[in-house]
């Protein structure tokens, strides 16, 4: 029986039989294919409609594969590293693990950054490696690479898979490896003769693995300590992350009732933007190392922190010894080894943020905590007073246009449109966190934990691709952007609308930042000598290009970018040397933090310094 | 954080799939997140073949110790693990090998104390000894510094292996 044939009854008993009495009786029968084919049809069945990648020699008869069947789109990438950050996007946007191709040695080195961008976001990905034939696996082939050896610190997981018969087992296994508990990213590598070998193929959908098993509903006892200590507390407040995101819309919603029912302040990582609306009275903004001047003051005077899918990571505590002092901390976590890393713990609830965020709903409710709890009035007083600061206040300009204004007007003219909004690494980075206030979870692309240049714009792909009718925007940098520039071809080529603001200040602008903060502004080697004109280069691709430097045109410049029905490039000439802030010195604690027109001070000692 | 509190030495059992690439996996996290290895020891324990056990001897603070601890927990392969040093009493021990050359009073000085540390010549020629011992790490160091003025030409061991006590297993 061929592959078609086998849709076409699977399609008629289904008509017949309803779904679930199908899918028994198509368990009992099997098909033989070769390994290529049984890739594609698992990850059909699996529900991947698109896959992100590159051909090459190791992975052709994939490539054949794809050629023959129209069930699975693939977009073809310019460079492998792309293809592992469009899946990412398109994960962080949907919900669904990315699934990339690539080819072996270099493709798979290629790819690494990704996985490694996507294990430290833990972002679901499965990536297929190509590898060359068993038998010369060892000999140093042709584009031979140990990719299972070099992947193996930067996946969830990953396998080497040595016989065809296994090849539907593994990918599914590695969904379910990925998807579940802390996603992150799982590399299947397949040898090419194991893609020509044929192998009986049969559609199972149980999946379960024997040993991984994370731990979902939390202990109910230590729930119940947690919400007791929240509802005896004077100045709580919530610390929610990506695992918000990770979670499902779900629970983002959840977290806005238990907000809502408590009382308590909201502040989020960068991970965690989108998890709670920005424009809420409860939330105060970004925490951490570039966070409002009232969330880390906030965090670092709470009596009770609630940790919620966050992993108090060195951006966000600034040193550790002087991170939040005084407080009780309850940590929400489905990862145990994300607990008692960096900051000790008091109350620590294993599973997941939605199906914990329930019982602590269901608990305050039934408990009649709203009742008893001590007034939040004297907090909230305190936290007015810190935000009277107004930390992210800039002195404005009518000659050259400063960074934060050219992303305030990006916000207030996308207000109107569904957008998702990716970045590249650096000052823009932390300007589109600081400014553009997302209300909706999967609406932030960006890469937090390896702090990836040249994420965005294959991100914003990746997103495009899963939304077609959203308004996709990657904020870059011009440096960052060159990183995967050759990416506007892809964007070409399907033309995706995908809108790239780019913040030109001719500086790879936050270590120019740093060496003129600590290191007495020597701008090593920090300049973006010898740019390309970008209209130009947007318009070798065939992509609208357009330049803005003049304040008075800056609305104008982004509203034909929006309205453009197409992908553009927008060379935004901004403030050359102007300075993220606020900012948590290196080796300082929450509270001694720099705004705006403070006088800096160099980093105390050679142990500041060396905090990156 | 990670300084605070005292170091001690944890024996850890894992046990893990038997399968290619495992042991790999456990020693990677270890060097890659800085945690140390004292000893080592890995061998199939079932009839099948299809789980091995590690037995890792490390040093950390409670809290690095705790983060081994789940660290190695959400390796896939990896079905349970136990820090025994933790939780009570067990059993650990080492094997030896150990060559020793001379002739003479050397000779019968290095038998006699083999035989105090019940010590087993499993090779022997004219003028040397390999010694087979068991024991606690501790009690192998003692006899390998004996050795050391007796003829000591080169040692081989094992590192531990450990089970806790009683009736229950892992």
């Amino acid at each position: 029986m061929t592959v078609k044939a086998l849709n076409m009854a699977v399609g008629a008993k289904e008509r017949d039989a309803g779904i679930s009495a199908t899918k028994t009786e198509v368990a009992d029968t099997e098909v033989v294919m070769c390994g290529a084919q049984i890739i594609l049809e698992t990850l059909a069945d699996l529900g991947v409609d698109v896959i992100f990648g590159y051909p090459g020699g190791a992975v052709l008869p994939i490539y054949d594969e794809i050629f023959k069947q129209d069930k699975i789109r693939h977009i073809l990438v310019r460079h492998e590293q792309a293809a592992t950050h469009a899946a990412e996007g398109y994960a962080r946007a949907t919900g669904k693990p990315g699934v990339v191709l690539v080819t072996s040695g270099p493709g798979a080195t290629n790819a690494v950054t990704g996985l490694t961008d996507a294990m430290l976001d833990s972002i679901p990905m499965i990536c297929i490696t190509g590898q060359v034939a068993r038998h010369l696996i060892g000999n140093d082939a042709f584009q031979e690479a140990d990719t299972v050896g070099i992947t193996r610190p930067c996946t969830k997981h990953n396998y080497l898979v040595k016989e065809t018969a296994a090849v539907a087992e593994v990918i599914r296994e590695a969904f379910y490896i990925a998807t579940n508990g802390r996603p992150g990213p799982v590399v299947i590598d397949m040898p090419k003769d194991v893609q020509i070998e044929k192998a009986p193929y049969r559609i199972k959908k149980h999946v379960s693995h024997p040993t991984y098993r994370p731990q979902v509903d939390g202990d109910e006892a230590v729930i119940r300590k947690a919400v007791e200590a929240m509802a005896n507390s004077a100045r709580p407040i919530i610390y929610a992350g990506g695992g918000i995101i990770n979670s499902g819309p779900e629970a983002s919603h959840l977290l806005k009732e238990f907000a809502k029912l408590t009382g308590m302040p909201v502040t989020n990582t960068l991970m965690g933007l989108g998890s709670y609306p920005a424009s809420d009275p409860q939330f105060l903004g970004m925490l951490g190392m570039h966070g409002t001047w009232e969330a880390n003051h906030a965090m670092h005077d709470c009596d009770v922190m609630l940790a919620i899918g966050a992993r108090f990571d060195d951006r966000v505590t600034g040193r550790i010894n002087a991170f939040s002092p005084g407080s009780t901390k309850i940590q929400v976590d489905i990862d145990l080894s994300s607990v008692n890393k960096n900051v000790r713990v008091d109350i620590p609830v294993i599973g997941d943020a939605a199906s914990v965020l329930r019982r602590f709903i269901d608990i305050w409710k039934s408990e009649g905590y709203g009742t008893k709890q001590p007034s939040l009035e004297a907090w909230w007083g305190q936290i007015a007073n810190w935000r009277d600061k107004k930390c992210l206040g800039y002195v404005d300009s009518d000659d050259v246009i400063m960074p934060q204004k050219a992303l305030e007007r990006l916000h207030a003219l996308v207000q109107s449109r569904e957008t998702i909004i990716s970045t590249e690494v650096g000052q823009h980075q932390m300007w589109a966190a600081q400014f553009l206030g997302f209300e909706k979870p999967n609406r932030w692309l960006t890469s937090g934990g390896l702090g990836t240049m040249g994420y965005g714009l294959p991100a914003a792909i990746g997103a495009q691709i899963a939304f077609p009718d959203r308004l996709c925007i990657d904020v870059a940098g011009e440096a960052s952007i060159q990183m995967n520039i050759q990416e506007l071809g892809t964007i070409a080529q399907y033309n995706l609308p995908v809108k790239v603001f780019i913040m030109n200040n001719e500086f790879m602008g936050m270590v120019r930042q740093w060496q003129d903060l600590s290191y007495d502004g020597r701008r090593s080697e920090t300049y973006s000598s010898s740019l390309p004109d970008f209209v130009a280069l947007a318009g070798a691709y065939g992509i609208k290009g357009m330049i803005v430097s003049d304040p008075a045109q800056l609305d104008a410049t982004i509203q034909e970018m929006i309205d453009h029905d197409g992908p553009v490039v927008v060379d935004c000439r901004i403030a050359k040397l102007e300075n993220c802030f606020p900012m948590v010195p290196a080796g300082a604690a929450h509270n001694e933090m720099m705004l705006s027109g403070d006088v800096v001070n160099k980093p105390k000692d050679d142990e500041a310094l060396a905090v990156v | 954080m990670k300084e605070i509190g005292p170091i001690a030495r944890h024996t850890i059992s894992v046990v893990v799939d038997n399968e290619t690439g495992v042991l790999a996996r456990v020693i990677g996290l270890f060097s890659g997140r800085g945690y140390n290895i004292e000893s080592l020891t890995v061998a199939a324990v079932d009839q099948r073949d299809t789980t091995s056990r590690i037995t890792v001897v490390t040093t950390g603070t409670p809290m690095v110790i705790e983060q081994i601890k789940a660290q190695l927990d959400r390796l896939v392969p990896i079905h349970r693990v136990a820090d025994l040093t933790k939780e009570g009493s067990f059993i650990s021990r080492d094997l030896a090998l150990v060559k020793v050359m001379g002739t003479g009073q050397q000779r019968v000085e290095a038998l006699r104390i083999a035989d105090a540390f019940r010590a087993r010549a499993v090779d022997s020629t004219a003028d040397s000894f390999i010694f087979e011992l068991t024991g606690s790490a501790d009690k192998l160091n003692a006899f390998v510094e004996l050795m050391a003025g007796l003829g000591l030409v080169e040692v081989a061991r094992t590192g531990a292996a450990a089970l806790r006590r009683g009736a229950q297993g892992l």
